[in-house]
């Protein structure tokens, strides 16, 4: 990203100016960019950094009276009865199980619309497409659910039709097929954009000599597009390979019933369940470190092969 | 792609045609359905199917629903919450990410990379809901506004922006004597407006949209925004089935009208912003 050639030639006359130096130089110019920053990097530093911080509750026992400073080091004990305890578990599965499912299913998904989208002649026809699949990225997940519910319910929902006796969502076994396939629904068509946005930079000249060269619709695609729009699909892959161990807070939170527990209960949920609801904050913030360590590791990982493989780095 | 079409490519016209108008009915129907079914009268509501048209059009639910003082007050506290984090977000997004533009100022490097991060690594709920608690935040909606106007992704776009404007619009201005803070808010922002547009949109949806942050950070009943509301509702669905109440209009459309009333608002502009919406990311894809 960054062309460190670029920046030494610009500065050819100040070869030997330390950092230092040139920092006080610049000073009472720059001081005004920061001037700048120092509102949203503010707010950056105490909801962002101050809570990476406060990580060390994970470490502790913590308790509201104590604060965070008072409370007394457990060293790994929250982790170890994480570890320990079965519904955890239970709960890890439950969400990789999840969000593999939806990397599998619903990551290919925006792809496949986008290349589909991107086959219409007609603009109007491609507009009016693209109105009604990106809709449903702009409704809450509560209004989701509520809607969901309502549309599979065997009363008022089109279920009825096939006289269904029990609505699906409260069905175990249905359960994380519904919460993929409603998250395909909601987010696949806004997910068509970022590959839109990279297949419209493709040279139509390309296309135009496949065709004089005989090249059909389909080789069209998988020779020209595919190749065209295959840096975004990775730069996609590596940020969604992060959200591994988080299937969704919303989602899960609000298509989750007592019945679906078993197989929906997820860490997002279960950090909230323990941490805010039984207030067990310790306990929670273990769960939730596991989850982010494995994030971040995952990033770098991906970001790494994809980086061998020849592709750009994301950061 | 002038050449004619031939017999192969123009059934997959056709069948792409088809298949693509197949998903849109699929978006679309489920809100369709629901806004019929807020307008239908109890016994016909709760016949089910699929609906091409209300059925014995009635606004009784709609008349239930707004007698509730609740919504109005989740609705202004969800109007309040959207304008703030709008303005603030878009004024200090737009600031850092201005800073953050310009490569010859020292540290420049670290704080984007800093900004990176908070993408790739957060605390947690737990440690962030500490950190709102010591601040006295809980049960304010400030939380809401504080901790949701400045995002590491829309600093990016933005940055990706400001990177992505010929250096000379600021040197003329630079010459005649204006200094930085007047460049950026006479000649940067006002040639900025797509951006602001796109961003300022996606701040005001997410507000509107947010419902872990209410649902974690607020208590009593007059700090409720919309999401949080609906999901009160949607939970009494069963409530006011056992008790009876509403015997006149179905549960059903009772919640149908309680969505409606609350997704109207991005329904109407939806359509004629869509543009907009779409734009950054456009930007945002220019990798700098």
């Amino acid at each position: 990203m960054a062309k460190p050639a670029q920046m030494t030639a610009s500065r050819p006359s100040a070869p030997a100016e330390g950092g230092w130096a040139r920092f006080k130089k610049n000073f009472p110019l720059h001081k005004y960019y920061y001037l700048l920053m120092i509102p949203g990097l503010a707010t950056l530093l105490v909801f962002r950094y101050a809570p990476m911080a406060g990580i060390v509750v994970a470490f502790k026992d913590y308790r509201i009276v104590d604060g965070i400073f008072g409370s007394q080091w457990v060293g790994l004990r929250w982790f170890e009865m994480l570890f320990s305890n079965a519904q955890f578990t239970r709960v890890l599965f439950n969400t990789i199980y999840i969000s593999l499912l939806k990397l599998l299913v619903g990551f290919p998904a925006p792809i496949l619309l986008s290349i589909f989208i991107n086959e219409i002649s007609s603009v109007r026809y491609k507009k009016a497409i693209q109105t009604a699949v990106y809709l449903p990225h702009f409704i809450s997940w509560v209004v989701i659910g509520g809607i969901l519910v309502t549309i599979l319910s065997p009363s008022v929902g089109i279920l009825s039709l096939f006289h269904v006796t029990k609505n699906p969502l409260l069905d175990p076994s249905n359960f994380r097929w519904l919460v993929v396939l409603s998250d395909i629904w909601k987010e696949a068509g806004w997910g068509t954009v970022v590959y839109l946005a990279a297949i419209t930079n493709v040279n139509t000249d390309l296309y135009e000599a496949a065709t004089v060269d005989g090249a059909n619709r389909f080789q069209r695609i998988i020779h020209i597009t595919l190749p065209a729009i295959s840096g975004t699909i990775a730069v996609m892959l590596i940020l969604r390979t992060g959200s591994l161990l988080s299937a969704g807070f919303d989602q899960m939170y609000v298509l989750q019933t007592p019945a679906t527990m078993d197989v929906g209960d997820v860490l997002d949920t279960f950090v909230y369940r323990y941490g805010l609801a039984q207030g067990r904050f310790s306990y929670a913030a273990a769960a939730g470190l596991f989850q982010s360590v494995v994030g971040l590791i995952l990033v770098g990982l991906s970001n790494y092969i994809t980086t061998k493989m020849g592709q750009d780095s994301v950061w | 792609m002038t050449a004619k079409l031939s017999f192969g490519e123009k059934v997959f016209e056709v069948l792409n045609r088809a298949l693509l108008t197949a998903i849109s009915i699929a978006m679309i129907y489920p809100f369709w359905h629901e806004l019929c079914l807020s307008l239908s009268s109890g016994t016909q509501a709760t016949r089910g199917g699929i609906f091409l048209l209300p059925r014995e059009f009635t606004l009784s639910a709609y008349r239930q629903v707004m007698k509730n003082a609740f919504i109005w007050t989740s609705y202004a506290n969800s109007i309040f919450c959207a304008a703030m984090t709008t303005l603030l977000g878009l004024l200090f997004t737009s600031m850092l990410a201005y800073g953050l533009s310009k490569k010859q100022v020292a540290g420049n490097r670290g704080l984007s990379f800093m900004v990176v991060f908070c993408m790739i690594f957060n605390g947690g709920l737990i440690p962030t809901y500490l950190v709102v608690y010591n601040l006295n935040l809980i049960d304010n909606l400030w939380a809401l506004i504080l901790m949701a106007m400045v995002t590491p992704y829309n600093t990016i776009i933005m940055k990706n922006f400001f990177s992505g404007m010929p250096a000379e619009l600021e040197e003329a201005a630079f010459i005649d004597g204006a200094g930085p803070l007047r460049i950026f808010f006479t000649i940067i922002l006002p040639l900025s407006k797509a951006v602001l547009a796109t961003i300022g949109l996606w701040l005001a949806v997410a507000s509107w949209n947010n419902f872990m942050g209410p649902l974690i950070y607020m208590n009593s009943r007059s700090n409720f925004t919309l999401p949080l509301y609906i999901r009160q509702v949607i939970d009494g669905q069963l409530l006011a089935r056992t008790t009876g109440e509403g015997a006149q209009t179905a549960v059903e459309s009772l919640v149908g009208a309680t969505i409606i009333i609350s997704v109207l608002p991005i329904l109407c502009v939806y359509p004629f912003l869509q543009k907009y919406f779409v734009k950054g990311v456009m930007i945002g894809s220019v990798k700098g």
